[in-house]
């Protein structure tokens, strides 16, 4: 960012600490493996051959076929401030698995020591026991049970037997529609239908992958449940799919990270997450977005294009979505909430930083439509180098959610004269007992908080700094506690002189 | 997001246009290739996605009683120019005359081969199609015959008022006005009736250096016309445009603001109170702001009361060019809906490309607050006179962008009249 000016008023901690987390790629390194591709290209062959490789009962194989069909009517969508060459969708390999996990490996001790090597390095040990380090916390409290998803396969699981034990079943999607098709069946496109757009239906025919949750009736998961998605392979897409059921009066936080090694080409990933959340079930569901975002002129890096949809079925359930968007060449990702039970909460709180040539078109969809239903939005977009970076959104009333009410904020930094940060919100209320609220600016700091900062004699600038990063702290603090690592980094930003 | 680029239509291409002089010729047939060239609005246009366009584009409009007119004005003094469905009515007009103001008729103007109006006659318009289409304003361009053509050369004396009367059910008016205010002259412009069953008008307002133009506009009272109103303005350094439209019923009111602040220090205010009354009630105010200069301040607000399934849409958006430093940009949408069955659509935008900017955006909707009904209540204030009250109260901020206080007196009067006979 040497060539761009930045104004007043702007924080040098948050210039650095922006330049910190997205100058430097840490995770851009790749595992040399010798790995087996599927024929170049999608076609119903290819859907096939991904079904027969997990060997799925034939109605998946159907469902996919379908989906592909359908897939192949459709359009790319254009509606969102992203500008890309058009994608081939011929020339991507839709399947890489590497070679030693052609035999399943029974356990962890199975799995090839350079794949356990290569999740070692990225900082998810594969092995039951205290994760990250840097993080303190007592012991019973830092396990996290992992499934590693490598390319297009899931390496491995831990922790399996210890939540079976509590009933919380946790594997990766391959296994759970050979193991429990019963619910699978249930669910799957349950919440985002195989023909809900363009890239979760094409997700739809090929996703090989993907973790797949069940926590039943009043349990709350004993640990922290995360996926760790790593592209490996060149030319390669992921396609991966989670399924999260949440049984009545259960809990269970979820998280998900992501790297990719630097690559000159661009490389597709389109996931679907759903999230189906029985009465009185909470899940927290968080987010570390690291792809890789290409270099300083926009040469390769990751296209993420992704749809995450949780249902809040049942009355008073509570789903949140933290996501911290720091990677990725272009981001098409808007993880929403349809509120339909009485009573049911939603929350969305987004960092995005976008740098260099990065585009991001993010934000999230609050559907009411049971009563009293809730939602809060807050996202803070930062805009660095000529990166450009929108917050989209939508909040809709519909007739019958009376009394319910949505709380909006979303705030953008730009840092430098040559990127630009945009917001589409889209408000629809259809009653007059709900309250709905949207505002974007940070003017409105809470005036009783600066009058005491300014009664213990600081000055308006230092009082304003100081209220405005409390607040981006709070959004952090939504984050568990696995994540502090990059939160740490996120601390230092300020949104001071920010525009909404 | 632009409308997605069609094939030309060939219907359109082929619209009959007016006969005209050379210069009226060759804007008209400009204007019939753009909107060949964008096609008619749909549904599915991103614009378009809260407003059916049906009856704006069907080939005749629908027959309306012609309603109540209701001249908001009348005590005010100033120089009358009438259209009756549509047409200029000479008679019912005042005289033309008058200091430090040039009035011509559109239908004299296109008549000639030459004419300083070819400057601006479609050329905002046009420039207003990009990024986001507007087919109808192209239409309006291609056909208008009828229209006033305006230029400011000083501070004009009293205010020019644009009075449009109905008589006829089925009658469709297309009328297109120029305003051009010369550097440093000061002009207001008020414009009030329904003006036909449908009503289509594009008003292209050039402010120049250091000029003024207050625009106040009442939409009155006519329930079943139909209006689709552009009004596209070029704001040069240091200039003042405000505009106020106050909409009080009708089946459908689409009215689009496009404005582009141009030169250093413009200032450009848009506001718009809406009172809406029943489910055939919608009304919709599309506008696009460009900050294209440093320096320059520009304000939306835009406040709507909704009642018995009436429907209030908005769409704002600011834009902040690359270099357009030192802006001050801010937007509010607020609804006030006063039972269950109204509608409150949105979408605010905000586009920025520079950074040293102070842009803000807000939107609100919901129900009159029951504290503060309370409150009133608690104070002996009858619940008819409290909810009257508050809902004056929500329209405020936007009657205060109205600059002459005797003007916004009356305005608020006439609100205030409307509100307790419809309470």
């Amino acid at each position: 960012m040497a060539d761009i000016e930045v104004k007043d008023g702007v924080d040098d901690e948050t210039v650095a600490a922006v330049a910190r987390l997205s100058g430097k790629y840490k995770y851009g390194w790749n595992t040399e493996i010798e790995t087996e591709f599927a024929p170049l290209g999608v076609n119903p062959d290819i859907v096939r051959l991904i079904s027969a490789k997990n060997e799925e009962p034939e109605w998946m194989t159907e469902w996919r076929l379908s989906a592909f069909a359908r897939w192949e009517k459709m359009t790319e969508p254009t509606w969102a401030m992203v500008d890309y060459p058009q994608i081939d969708f011929q020339s991507i390999y839709y399947y890489a698995r590497p070679k030693s996990m052609l035999v399943k490996p029974k356990s962890l001790d199975d799995v090839d020591p350079k794949l356990l090597a290569t999740y070692k390095r990225l900082g998810i040990p594969l092995k039951e026991q205290a994760i990250l380090a840097g993080v303190e916390m007592p012991e019973e409290e830092r396990r996290v049970a992992v499934d590693a998803v490598f390319d297009s396969v899931s390496v491995g699981t831990t922790f399996r037997e210890e939540l079976k034990k509590a009933g919380v079943i946790f594997c990766s999607i391959s296994e759970a529609i050979r193991e429990y098709p019963e619910l699978v069946r249930k669910y799957l496109g349950s919440v985002v239908p195989a023909t809900d757009n363009f890239y979760a239906t094409l997700n739809s025919a090929v996703f090989s992958d993907g973790s797949f949750v069940y926590v039943p009736p009043g349990v709350r998961c004993p640990m922290e449940l995360s996926t760790y998605f790593r592209i490996n392979a060149e030319n390669t897409g992921q396609f991966e799919r989670t399924l999260i059921i949440a049984d009545k009066g259960s809990y269970v936080s979820y998280l998900e990270g992501c790297t990719a090694p630097k690559r000159d080409t661009a490389q597709l990933h389109a996931a679907v997450v759903e999230i189906i959340l029985e009465e009185d079930a909470e899940v927290k569901y968080s987010t570390v977005q690291n792809w890789y975002p290409g270099d300083e002129e926009g040469k390769g890096g990751i296209y993420n294009f992704v749809t995450k949809r949780a249902d809040c079925r049942g009355d008073r359930s509570k789903v949140s979505w933290t996501q911290v968007e720091t990677g990725s060449a272009i981001t098409w990702k808007y993880p929403s909430c349809i509120l339909r039970g009485d009573d049911t909460q939603g929350e969305f709180y987004s960092i995005a930083i976008a740098n260099n040539m990065q585009q991001a078109d993010t934000g999230t969809k609050m559907v009411h439509l049971g009563k009293r239903t809730k939602s809060r939005i807050v996202s803070k977009g930062i805009s660095a180098g000529k990166a450009q970076n929108t917050y989209r959104g939508l909040v809709s009333m519909h007739p019958k959610a009376k009394d319910s009410r949505n709380y909006t904020q979303c705030d953008s930094l730009l840092i430098g004269d040559k990127c630009g940060a945009h917001t589409v919100p889209y408000i629809e209320v259809r009653n007059n007992s709900s309250r709905v609220e949207h505002e974007a600016t940070t003017s409105k700091v809470d005036d009783d908080q600066l009058f005491y900062c300014r009664s213990r004699g600081m000055d308006e600038e230092e009082a304003v700094a100081l209220v405005v990063n409390g607040f981006c702290r709070e959004v952090l603090q939504e984050l568990p506690m696995e994540f502090a690592m990059e939160a740490q980094q996120l601390v230092a930003i300020s949104l001071e002189g920010s525009v909404g | 997001m632009a409308l997605a680029k069609r094939t030309t239509d060939p219907a359109l291409a082929a619209l009959e246009l007016p006969q005209g002089g050379a210069w009226a010729s060759e804007a008209r047939q400009a204007a019939r290739a753009r909107l060949a060239e964008m096609g008619l609005p749909g549904r599915r246009d991103e614009y378009w996605r809260y407003t059916d366009p049906t009856t704006l584009i069907s080939t005749d409009p629908t027959p309306a009683k012609v309603g109540e007119a209701d001249d908001i004005f009348a005590g005010t003094n100033a120089l009358r120019l009438v259209f009756v469905d549509g047409v200029f009515d000479a008679d019912a007009s005042d005289g033309l005359d008058e200091s430090g103001v040039e009035i011509l008729q559109l239908a004299d103007v296109t008549a000639k081969d030459i004419h300083w109006v070819k400057e601006f006659y479609g050329v905002l318009e046009a420039a207003g199609q990009v990024p986001v289409a507007r087919p109808l304003a192209a239409l309006n361009t291609a056909t208008a015959t009828q229209g006033a053509v305006i230029r400011a050369t000083g501070k004009v004396s009293r205010p020019v008022h644009l009075i449009y009367l109905r008589r006829d059910e089925t009658a469709e008016a297309v009328m297109h006005h120029v305003v051009r205010i010369e550097p440093g002259a000061d002009l207001t412009l008020l414009e009030s009736g329904a003006g036909a069953a449908r009503l289509s008008t594009v008003m292209e307002v050039d402010v120049a250096e250091g000029a003024a133009f207050h625009h106040v506009r009442l939409q009155g009272r006519d329930h079943e016309r139909r209006a689709a109103t552009h009004c596209f303005a070029r704001v040069a350094a240091d200039a003042r445009f405000k505009s106020f439209t106050l909409t009080l019923n009708g089946a459908m009111t689409r009215n689009e603001t496009v404005l582009t602040l141009k030169g250093d220090g413009g200032v450009a205010h848009v506001a718009g109170a809406v009172v809406g009354d029943g489910d055939d009630f919608h009304q919709d105010d599309t506008v696009f702001v460009t900050h294209d200069a440093v320096g320059c301040e520009s304000r939306q607000v835009f406040k709507k009361v909704l009642r018995n399934g009436a429907t209030g849409v908005f769409q704002g958006k600011i834009l902040v060019k690359p270099g357009a430093q030192k802006t001050d940009g801010y937007q509010i949408s607020q609804s006030l809906l006063l039972d269950d069955d109204s509608r409150f659509l949105a979408k605010p935008e905000l586009e920025i490309y520079a950074d040293d900017v102070a842009c803000s955006h807000g939107s609100t909707s919901g129900a009159i607050d029951d504290t503060a009904l309370f409150y009133l209540r608690s104070r002996g204030v009858p619940e008819r006179t409290a909810t009257m009250l508050l809902t004056l109260a929500f329209l405020a901020e936007s009657l205060a962008e109205i600059d002459d206080p005797a003007l916004a007196e009356e305005l608020r009067d006439r609100l205030e009249g409307w509100l307790a006979r419809h309470h």
